[in-house]
């Protein structure tokens, strides 16, 4: 008796969570879905009234977008330059750095090592003048070296890199490649890097959508409108020419969050699994 | 944390081995090459620009002058006395605190359900993928969604609440101070809460079992061993989530910049939007952001320091064990 009860409570507590999560489902859904719909709708149809089901103005809206001058495959392609380049070298230079810190004993390691764990606590952001105005002096404004050589020095990057290669990681591994008489750089390049391969894959992913969703920088730095970034270009669409024009709006806006829930639907998995992994490390 | 205590012995294994192979001293030289590239990245990109700014902070430069000279703390006083910045300071950390109550809360609640061995929830892979989805997207797209939800008076929110009859007239939710603020701190709790409880979840999953298992034979409600049992071990995660969370608040931007500029009546105008404003839109005031963001970095910092300590007991603790 006592325990039928019990079940029918574990029961009901069961449901009641799931109709919880749902609602958060739809939370995190339903602002997504109301842009993309609202993409596929005429500015009138927008006024009149809420709707979930998409329309037939997609076309019209985005040809009004084009004809504002907001060309979104430059942004794709501006910020995939940037991104993909930044990710590139964090990865190569980070794997570099950790593996210093595992396979050698050297002068200084510990001082490096306190710079890193600082770095990870302070945001680049409190320095950004000093940049900005170190790159003026540069001549590097309008200019996308300064949005990609700094993630040389990734300290998030190298502190994971490390807790990666410290589980991974051991003197035998090397030391046959050693005694054939491999370099020590090519000892790196063919028997670690590819034994990273798991935690370059998670980096790759979070260093990538990092600098791609990435705003104050390019924002400060970049004038010149055909080096537009994306999210630069999406704050263009606070601006007048969309003052009325609902559903171009609506459009860029969707076409700009597009990649990012495409990738999502395919990496989701590898990413909370990133999540989850970067957060036991701590 | 069971995986960090492994990874402490095996690296000891480590460190102990290579000492008996001779050949091994040459190639430590390589160590020096290998950190080289991030070294160098780092004081060009990272550590000049930082000391640049302090520097500026001491100087008088703003506007399109090219020479900067000294004038000790006089930007100090005159940010000190600047209402617009103290305000700033204020509004930055009332959003804070206005997101991450709640988000610290649902997080918790999540986590202690999703690892609930006796609700035993299904998809919960799922869930949680759902919960993190809007922390990947491009915060600039998300302000101007909600700007957009919300906008007045014709907005996809206006007009369902109009259809529903909750209102009678549309609300013009960014002319008031206190929605305002508050849709920048759900924008901000509604990114981050899946992120959180995934990573209180991560903390959850490496408590021993046995304690758990202990507690029931014992007779601990569920409940009872959360609150004696997970919530006291979780004290060190629990304190990296809130200053990891903090230090990030601190630098909050994006979201209130798009969605409204700072206003109305500057109440959202946080410390990184009132840096940007004072650097490069009218006086050009490189010299005040500058010390602003003096300030800004000594914040960071001093709740940096707190979290290293922290750390710093935890690990004494761990090799006392």
């Amino acid at each position: 008796m006592y325990d039928t009860d019990n079940m029918k409570k574990l029961k009901m507590q069961r449901i009641l969570l799931y109709v919880f999560f749902a609602i958060l489902t739809l939370l995190s859904m339903i602002p997504f879905w109301i842009v993309i719909v609202n993409a596929t709708r005429s500015a009138p149809e927008i006024q009149q009234g809420l709707s979930l089901i998409p329309s037939d103005s997609a076309w019209a809206n985005w040809t009004h977008l084009r004809d504002q001058g907001f060309n979104i495959f430059q942004g794709y392609g501006n910020s995939f330059f940037i991104a993909a380049s930044a990710t590139i070298l964090s990865l190569y230079f980070s794997s570099l750095t950790a593996y210093a810190f595992i396979a050698y004993d050297f002068k200084g390691q510990k001082f490096i090592w306190t710079i890193i764990l600082l770095l990870i606590m302070i945001p680049t952001q409190v320095s950004i003048i000093g940049f900005y105005k170190f790159m003026a002096n540069l001549d590097l404004l309008n200019n996308y070296i300064p949005l990609i050589l700094p993630s040389v020095a990734s300290a998030p990057t190298v502190f994971f890199m490390k807790q990666y290669l410290e589980t991974i990681y051991h003197p035998a591994l090397v030391d046959s490649a050693r005694i054939d008489g491999a370099s020590e750089l090519r000892i790196f390049h063919t028997v670690i890097l590819p034994l990273m391969r798991p935690a370059l894959a998670t980096m790759a992913i979070f260093g990538f959508i990092a600098s791609w969703n990435n705003f104050l920088l390019p924002l400060i730095l970049i004038n010149e409108r055909s080096m537009y970034t994306l999210p630069m270009l999406v704050q263009l669409l606070t601006t007048d020419g969309y003052r009325t024009e609902y559903g171009a709006m609506y459009m860029g806006i969707a076409l700009s969050v597009a990649p990012l829930l495409l990738i999502y639907t395919f990496l989701s998995r590898y990413i909370i699994g990133g999540v989850t992994a970067g957060s036991i490390k701590q | 944390m069971a995986t960090s205590t492994e990874t402490t012995t095996e690296k000891d294994v480590a460190e102990k081995r290579p000492r008996n192979l001779a050949k091994r001293k040459n190639t430590d030289k390589w160590g020096y090459f290998f950190v080289a590239p991030f070294f160098v990245f780092f004081l060009i990109f990272n550590f000049y620009p930082m000391f640049y700014t302090i520097y500026l902070s001491f100087t008088d430069l703003a506007g399109w002058a090219t020479e900067a000279n000294f004038v000790g703390l006089q930007n100090y006083t005159t940010l000190l006395n600047n209402q617009l910045y103290r305000n700033s300071v204020v509004n930055t950390f009332i959003l804070w605190v206005i997101n991450f109550v709640p988000q610290i809360i649902l997080a918790f609640l999540l986590a202690y359900w999703f690892t609930n061995r006796r609700l035993n929830l299904k998809g919960t892979g799922f869930f949680k993928s759902m919960f993190y989805l809007p922390n990947i997207i491009t915060a600039a797209s998300v302000a101007l969604i909600f700007r957009s939800l919300f906008s007045y008076p014709r907005g996809p929110l206006n007009l369902i609440m109009l259809d529903w009859g909750l209102i009678s007239t549309p609300v013009d939710f960014y002319r008031s101070v206190f929605s305002t603020r508050l849709i920048v701190s759900f924008i901000q709790f509604w990114m981050w809460y899946g992120q959180t409880s995934i990573v209180l979840q991560a903390g959850i999953l490496g408590i021993d079992d046995s304690l758990f298992d202990a507690a029931r034979v014992d007779g601990a409600t569920d409940w009872q061993s959360f609150t004696k049992i997970t919530m006291p071990l979780m004290k060190p995660i629990t304190l990296y989530v809130l200053v990891t969370s903090l230090i990030g608040g601190l630098q909050i931007f994006d979201i209130p910049y798009l969605l409204t500029g700072g206003g109305p009546a500057q109440s959202v105008e946080t410390m990184m939007i009132f840096i940007y404003k004072q650097a490069f839109q009218g006086g050009r005031n490189l010299n005040i952001a500058s010390t602003a963001s003096v300030f800004l970095l000594i914040m960071t910092a001093v709740i940096s320091l707190f979290i290293f300590n922290s750390f710093r007991e935890r690990s004494t603790k761990k090799g006392a064990r």
